[in-house]
């Protein structure tokens, strides 16, 4: 489920049209993954290749630096694992994060 | 108000009424028997006569979607077809529906292949009844006219803003010489008004999203502000007409009675054949036969409940379907009126006729015979044979 609040057919502008210009980050597609990239900060070089791969946008960048993972919109495809010349990133079974968040399946 | 009378077939009718709207935008391919309407406007623009952008394109489904992309530009928009170009406009026809873009089509009926057949009937415009668009059946090239200048209004209306095909039928009206009286230039371009878009792509500091994906969370409500919007348009489309009446005289209603109000028996019909009616109403009235007609205008919406009223006081009715929907209960129009009956409550005896497929010619004899069924159902009070073939051989 998408934590934007589901409107009526009253409320939506008519003919599906999308009035505002780069709301795409609004939709959390995160809840689609069922494999999580998790960084090992030690292994991590911050050569951004990850951060040149990733198709959603997702790898959370300051002054250069890999600051983590945004896994609201990750939808765990695994190129950044694939792709890390570090060998930094791991893919884990999400379920196991969903039961320590408290996430129903 | 001044108005012109000319001798003039339906396809050069509805050419001038496109040239007095004069569309920003007309994308279109030539099929018969829709070809000399755009072939005559396409002289129109050759001539300077009006500022159209008239796109030639490779296919009607490449001229519906161009009409989609114009449409969503922002601009006032226009095409036609017959037919297969209808079918093969189908995909397009949803989307331009669905993204609320008041495009304008003429569709000259004519039967779908196969096997293949250039003459009227109205399997192509039923097909599409389901496609989200308005549909006005119009019965002469006068019709045609008139309609085609109403649709504008209608489908640019803001509680509305739909396509709208308007329909006549090929070869019998569209090459038929037809006396039709024009409206003078200025009154058609201050009927139709200016045309303001809601959301022109054009506008580009106003940046927004046509067509997007629209899964299971919102495809169902935006199908529901489409059947809200199409059934608002009933009121708006009495309301044209009315302002249509004072600029030309002419009255439409969403369907027209034709000595309905004391008849017994009645048939219902659209387009061409209701003209043929009427002439054997007029010949059975003057020996003292109570009979009647009913022709719908708007198919699309469906006026249910006003049409089971109009018809509620009558004995026996023939419905008329100038197509058939295999495998179905009766044809298109018989299935919508047995359906409004039922909510009505009241019912007359009824029967179905499918006539007229791939431009078989319906003749007063024929018209004559099906009052004189009526007649023999209402002294019988027994219906023989519910869904009838007529003319077809043995």
């Amino acid at each position: 489920m998408s934590a934007i609040k589901q409107k009526g057919w009253k409320e939506i502008p008519k003919g599906g049209l999308i009035l505002e210009a780069g709301n795409s980050e609004q939709y959390e597609t995160g809840s689609w993954r069922s494999q999580r990239p998790v960084r090992d900060e030690q292994k991590c070089t911050h050569c951004l290749i990850c951060w040149v791969f990733c198709p959603d946008s997702s790898i959370i960048v300051e002054d250069g630096k890999i600051k983590g993972i945004d896994y609201k919109h990750c939808k765990g495809c695994g190129i950044c694992a694939a792709e890390c010349p570090a060998k930094a990133i791991e893919m884990k079974d999400e379920n196991e994060f969903r039961e320590k968040e408290g996430v129903k399946k | 108000m001044s108005t012109k009378t000319v001798a003039i077939t339906g396809n050069g009718a509805a050419a001038y009424a496109f040239k007095q709207i004069n569309p920003d935008v007309v994308a279109a391919y030539p099929i018969t028997p829709q070809t000399d309407l755009v072939q005559s406007f396409s002289q129109y623009v050759a001539d300077g006569l009006v500022h159209t952008e008239l796109i030639t394109v490779e296919s009607e489904h490449s001229a519906m979607s161009a009409c989609v992309g114009a449409a969503a530009a922002g601009g006032r928009v226009m095409t036609a077809t017959s037919a297969n170009g209808l079918a093969l406009m189908f995909e397009i026809l949803y989307i331009a529906a669905s993204s609320k873009l008041p495009i304008v089509m003429p569709v000259v009926n004519r039967a779908l292949s196969g096997p293949i057949n250039i003459h009227c009937d109205h399997s192509d415009t039923m097909a599409a009844r389901d496609a989200g668009w308005i549909q006005i059946y119009s019965e002469n090239a006068q019709e045609a006219y008139d309609n085609i200048i109403q649709a504008v209004r209608i489908a640019e209306n803001m509680k509305v803003r739909l396509p709208v095909m308007v329909m006549y039928d090929g070869f019998i009206i569209s090459h038929g010489i037809d006396r039709v009286d024009f409206l003078d230039d200025t009154t058609v371009h201050d009927f139709v008004g200016k045309y303001q878009p809601n959301y022109p792509l054009l506008d580009i500091d106003k940046p927004l999203t046509f067509g997007p994906l629209d899964l299971y969370d919102y495809y169902f409500e935006h199908k529901r502000q489409q059947a809200e919007d199409i059934n608002n348009s009933k009121p708006v489309i009495l309301e044209i007409a009315k302002g249509f009446r004072e600029i030309s005289g002419r009255e439409y209603g969403l369907f027209e009675s034709y000595h309905l109000e004391d008849a017994e028996t009645a048939i219902v019909v659209l387009s061409s054949a209701a003209g043929t009616t009427k002439t054997v109403v007029d010949e059975l009235r003057g020996k003292g036969r109570k009979v009647g007609l009913l022709k719908p205008r708007i198919f699309r919406p469906f006026p249910y409940m006003e049409i089971a009223q109009a018809l509620s006081h009558l004995k026996a009715i023939a419905i008329l379907d100038r197509s058939v929907s295999f495998g179905g209960f009766g044809g298109p129009l018989f299935t919508e009126i047995r359906s409004a009956m039922m909510e009505f409550g009241k019912a007359p005896q009824n029967i179905n006729i499918i006539f007229g497929l791939g431009g078989r010619d319906i003749n007063q004899q024929d018209i004559t015979g099906i009052y004189d069924q009526l007649d023999e159902i209402v002294k019988s009070g027994k219906v023989k044979e519910r869904i009838q073939y007529l003319g077809v051989r043995e």
